[in-house]
């Protein structure tokens, strides 16, 4: 228990250390950018496959659950909708990208810790949590609700392609009920969640790699823990989100 | 100059720097030797600031500079320059970048006159053609020599070396130890290395401290410590056959 406090104070005060105000912003911009595309942009292949087929895979299940003479079709559409905007879209990627993602900083930020680099850049006096921390923070907390409007879409559109194929439905069906009940707030709600899972899977994953101590065995081992940690985070947050933003 | 005084620096129970007091004059290359676990490490990374001690003080010129806060500290860190055992360079960046970067932090400098002062570092360590290769396309030696740049293009006063000749081939050791002499006589800047090299010792040590078990057992110059009336430090100096041989040869 006591360890649990520690870290928590420790994350706490890597956090401060991370927000603190930077060098120079012309810098900063650059390095958004440059982890915009190293972290954002290529998720979006991974993301896309894996939207594509459980948008597909969602739109079989339905059909097969819900085929009777006195559900309309249109419904499987419209449970497709409400699967990828409330949970897959938002929770899922997020789980995905913690593995992606969250292994990748643990690893990089765990590497230049034990290959000295950090304390290279300590040195020179750069505020070394902020200059390779805040980054990759601003970079996914902006950039992963595209993705996950991004993961709506193609997911949505491989249930089409599936109704299409298959001649499971009729696609203007699906359609239908692609358009049935719409709630906007739904798409906001999810969108607030990926923001927050963004930051959950970055700080925690920067905090397992900028404390990792030792060999390439540790940042292996922090690399793991930081998506261990992540997803576990993602899920506690996800009650307390739905909680809070939908009931 | 340098100052360690009375510095204690222990990890849990253990007690790795035992009252160490020793001065580190300007414009000399200074020696830090002793065997693998002896504190040298430890010592070189509490006089920088990368350790906390536990007490006494550390001064660089008339400022202690183990008193000093973390923003005083960032302004005096500006006037250090460290070379890593592995170069530490930045993989992610080129040798221009990582040379560049402070630079870019910390000066208002434009792009043609940061990109002089890169050329001229570069330039300065053999390094014309290295620009735009990333670290991992480096030799050990190219790779300290990045670190070289790196840690002189902000005309730093202090230049720290933890190990600089580690992993290279005495030829390129030698290399490595005449380019930090000479940049410390050319900017006159204080310079402390921490080797266990004893050719870097004979080359280029104008002072030397051994340390042993923690304590600073011995302190002098390269000429002295061929002559040196102490037990440990003949036995680190002569650990080689050869070197005992020669020794003898020499008496």
């Amino acid at each position: 228990m006591f360890s649990l406090f520690e870290s928590i104070g420790r994350y706490t005060l890597l956090m401060k250390k991370v927000f603190s105000r930077p060098e120079k912003m012309r810098i900063y911009r650059e390095r958004i950018m440059y982890e915009v595309e190293a972290l954002g942009l290529n998720s979006i292949g991974l993301t896309a496959i894996i939207s594509v087929f459980i948008g597909a895979a969602i739109t079989l299940q339905m059909s097969i659950s819900l085929e009777s003479p006195f559900i309309p079709q249109y419904l499987i559409g419209y449970a497709t909708r409400e699967t990828m905007t409330l949970e897959f879209s938002s929770t899922v990627v997020a789980l995905i990208l913690a593995g992606k993602v969250g292994s990748n900083i643990a690893s990089e930020i765990g590497t230049m810790r034990i290959t000295e680099q950090i304390d290279a850049l300590e040195i020179m006096g750069v505020n070394s949590a902020s200059y390779l921390i805040l980054p990759k923070i601003v970079a996914t907390v902006f950039f992963f609700p595209f993705l996950t409007i991004f993961s709506m879409l193609i997911g949505i559109a491989g249930g089409y392609v599936i109704a299409v194929v298959t001649g499971i439905m009729i696609p203007a069906d699906y359609i239908e009920g692609l358009q049935y009940c719409f709630v906007m707030w739904e798409v906001i709600y999810s969108l607030i969640k990926i923001a927050v899972f963004a930051f959950i899977i970055t700080s925690i994953s920067a905090y397992c790699g900028y404390y990792a101590k030792g060999n390439s065995l540790e940042v292996g081992k922090a690399s793991t823990r930081a998506v261990v940690l992540s997803s576990i985070v993602i899920m506690i947050f996800n009650l307390i989100l739905t909680q809070l933003l939908l009931t | 100059m340098i100052k360690a005084q009375n510095v204690i620096k222990s990890f849990g129970d253990r007690t790795v720097l035992k009252d160490i007091s020793v001065e580190f004059a300007t414009g000399q290359t200074n020696l830090i030797i002793g065997r693998s676990g002896s504190g040298k490490t430890v010592l070189l990374k509490s006089l920088v600031g990368l350790h906390n001690i536990d007490s006494g003080a550390i001064y660089y010129d008339d400022v202690c500079f183990s008193e000093l806060d973390f923003k005083a500290r960032k302004a005096i860190r500006k006037d250090v320059g460290m070379i890593f055992q592995g170069g530490a360079l930045l993989d992610a960046s080129t040798v221009a970048q990582n040379v560049k970067l402070p630079l870019d932090l910390f000066t208002t400098q434009s792009e043609e006159e940061k990109m002089e002062r890169v050329n001229f570092c570069l330039n300065r360590v053999n390094l014309d053609n290295a620009h735009h290769l990333y670290p991992s396309e480096l030799s050990g030696g190219m790779i300290k020599r990045a670190a070289i740049a790196r840690a002189i293009v902000m005309n730093p006063r202090y230049l720290f070396c933890d190990e600089p000749n580690s992993g290279l081939d005495p030829q390129t050791s030698i290399v490595i130890d005449n380019l930090i002499h000479d940049i410390t006589k050319e900017y006159n800047i204080t310079t402390i290395i921490n080797t266990h090299d004893m050719n870097s010792v004979m080359e280029i040590g104008e002072k030397i401290v051994f340390i042993y078990e923690g304590n600073k057992w011995w302190e002098g110059s390269k000429d002295d410590i061929l002559h040196a009336d102490n037990r440990e430090l003949e036995d680190f100096v002569f650990a080689s056959a050869m070197a005992k041989r020669a020794k003898l040869a020499v008496k």
